[in-house]
């Protein structure tokens, strides 16, 4: 990971039907740094701007008032190349399981590579790369209807579909929600694949605690429009104050630490790592299994 | 709270989606199961299994290609009574987008009592009540869409609640919230229960199936495996190999177990956890 931002927000407002009776302020003053190579995750309640955030990051939306520098380029200008910027911005939408229209899971992957005017032994490379990278045989399943998936086949298919664009930014709305545990596991590990491997700059909005703090290497947290609070997964699980304010749940190995807390017991929070937990119950076990011992030989 | 007359029977209940002409997709085979008044039930099993289209046969939704659905003696193939058996087993659903339709949250709390024809001086005190047992006392002229998904789901349950239902079906009611809007949802379906409403939950979160009195596991359209919480999540191993899981404290407390045989390895939920610590450590310390 290098310290070049990649993305830079700078008090970015925006408001849904400006000037109407049904006005309603999305965004109200967002900071933002994102650098090159980095994973972040944003949280927040339904309704705090999460989605109209990130659908500014390639364009889709246009900053009404603030700044959004995406790799050097300025969006609120005008003459922003809004082709290469989606080339470069590769955005999943919320279910995007819904949006395949392809017959064939190959044709689906290849239509964005299609559309750009690739000649067709590059598309196929895309293809296929991008299809393994999701964990998609090419042989065994670019042939096949896309109908007949599963819900997590679906998604990867769509993950795919992004990829195969070779986006720097990877841009991902609610990656996981709806999968069961395996499905979600299996794409989460691929998540982490391309951000620590490939090298992709990811940032992802998500529900669920667990995914933040296996994948995301600084999180913020958006409220009304605004983000309240940024740091590691660690800086704000550990601390129990911010999270009753902000009404922010916490994963459910952090819920076991902080009810031992209350219990009375010395723990820390900042290691919440399911085998972590694991380790601090034994060690509190331990301490006073050697504590009744030395009575004894006292 | 349990009784013997059961409230929803599926009698050798099997299912097909009709694809294209003459193509058929199989989804359930041969399911018999009962859901009892007052009972707690979480249905589970990996995307594609079969357990949303079974919780659709509940209340006449879908209607089995093979067998019967009995909804309170009223079987869900008669449509002149589906009204009846809906007004029995309502339903929430994933996106709360999608169910809320008035403009005004005690409108739409209102929009199924009118649909039944209850009296205006009957239904203030019903949306009233519905509202209170939701936690959404005080907010019934906001408008449902500047509501939070939790409080939006917790309205979606309202609007069926004051339908005074016998059961309501979660169909992964909470997937699509946060962390704190989930426990919002959990806190109120165990309140359900507790004044003797029959859940059914259809879920992904295995915190949430502790919370049931009988797990269901549905895999490629049958059950595989039945029981209590604890008895479902003892069999770990069957459990991942269709993709599933056991809850986190589950997984806390066998690696507790590994390293200090006399813990437990059964436990299921961060309370059990702490209990279970306490058990070890009473007697002096507390420094």
């Amino acid at each position: 990971m290098s310290e070049e931002k990649i993305i830079e927000i700078k008090n970015l407002e925006y408001i849904y039907m400006q000037h109407t009776p049904l006005e309603h302020q999305a965004l109200s003053g967002i900071n933002m740094e994102v650098n090159r190579g980095e994973c972040i995750a944003i949280i927040g309640h339904t309704g705090s701007g999460k989605s109209t955030l990130i659908q500014h990051l390639n364009g889709l939306m246009q900053p009404q008032k603030g700044k959004i520098i995406v790799d050097g380029e300025d969006l609120s200008d005008s003459n922003v190349d809004l082709k290469a910027l989606r080339r470069k911005v590769g955005l999943v939408f919320q279910n995007p399981e819904s949006q395949i229209f392809e017959h064939l899971i190959g044709d689906e992957v290849a239509y964005g590579p299609f559309k750009l005017g690739l000649p067709l032994n590059e598309v196929r490379k895309r293809v296929k790369w991008a299809m393994e990278m999701v964990g998609l045989s090419f042989n065994e399943m670019k042939d096949r209807p896309t109908y007949a998936l599963s819900g997590g086949q679906k998604r990867k298919v769509a993950l795919a579909g992004v990829l195969a664009l070779k986006p720097e930014i990877l841009v991902l709305d609610e990656p996981t929600a709806g999968l069961d545990p395996y499905s979600k596991n299996e794409l989460l590990e691929k998540i982490k694949k391309l951000n620590r491997e490939e090298k992709i700059t990811v940032i992802f909005i998500s529900h669920n605690l667990e995914e933040v703090s296996f994948l995301a290497h600084r999180l913020y947290v958006l409220a009304n429009g605004k983000n309240l609070v940024d740091g590691t997964p660690n800086d704000l699980f550990s601390n129990k104050e911010i999270l009753e304010k902000y009404k922010i749940g916490t994963p459910d190995s952090v819920d076991i630490l902080y009810k031992l807390k209350d219990a009375g017991f010395s723990i820390n929070p900042r290691l919440f790592d399911v085998s972590c937990v694991a380790a601090q119950i034994f060690s509190i076990l331990s301490t006073y299994q050697r504590r009744v011992t030395d009575d004894i030989s006292v | 709270m349990k009784s013997d007359q059961a409230l929803i029977q599926l009698n050798d209940v099997s299912f097909h989606y009709i694809v294209e002409k003459k193509k058929e997709l199989s989804v359930l085979h041969h399911i018999s199961l009962n859901i009892f008044p007052g009972e707690y039930v979480a249905i589970i099993g990996h995307n594609g299994s079969g357990k949303s289209t079974l919780s659709k046969l509940f209340n006449g939704i879908l209607k089995p290609s093979a067998g019967d659905v009995v909804v309170n003696g009223w079987n869900t193939k008669n449509s002149q009574l589906i009204r009846d058996i809906r007004q029995q087993v309502g339903i929430v659903f994933q996106n709360p987008d999608n169910q809320l339709i008035a403009t005004t949250v005690e409108d739409d709390v209102a929009f199924g009592l009118e649909n039944i024809l209850v009296p205006a001086e009957e239904m203030e005190s019903r949306i009233n009540q519905a509202l209170r047992t939701v936690g959404l006392t005080g907010m019934n002229k906001r408008a449902p869409h500047h509501l939070s998904g939790g409080q939006k789901q917790r309205l979606a349950i309202a609007g069926i609640i004051a339908m005074k239902p016998k059961c309501i079906i979660f169909d992964e009611a909470t997937s699509m919230l946060d962390t704190y809007g989930r426990k919002e949802i959990v806190k109120v379906m165990r309140r359900l229960n507790n004044d003797g409403v029959a859940l059914v939950t259809v879920t992904h979160y295995m915190s949430e199936v502790v919370e049931a009195d009988r797990v269901i596991v549905i895999e490629k359209g049958k059950i595989i495996t039945q029981g209590t919480p604890r008895e479902v999540f003892r069999q770990k191993q069957l459990l991942q190999s269709i993709g599933l899981d056991v809850p986190i404290a589950n997984h806390v407390a066998e690696m507790v177990h590994q390293k200090y045989q006399p813990f437990s390895s059964n436990l299921i939920d961060a309370g059990e956890v702490v209990e279970e610590v306490k058990h070890f450590t009473t007697g002096g310390v507390s420094v």
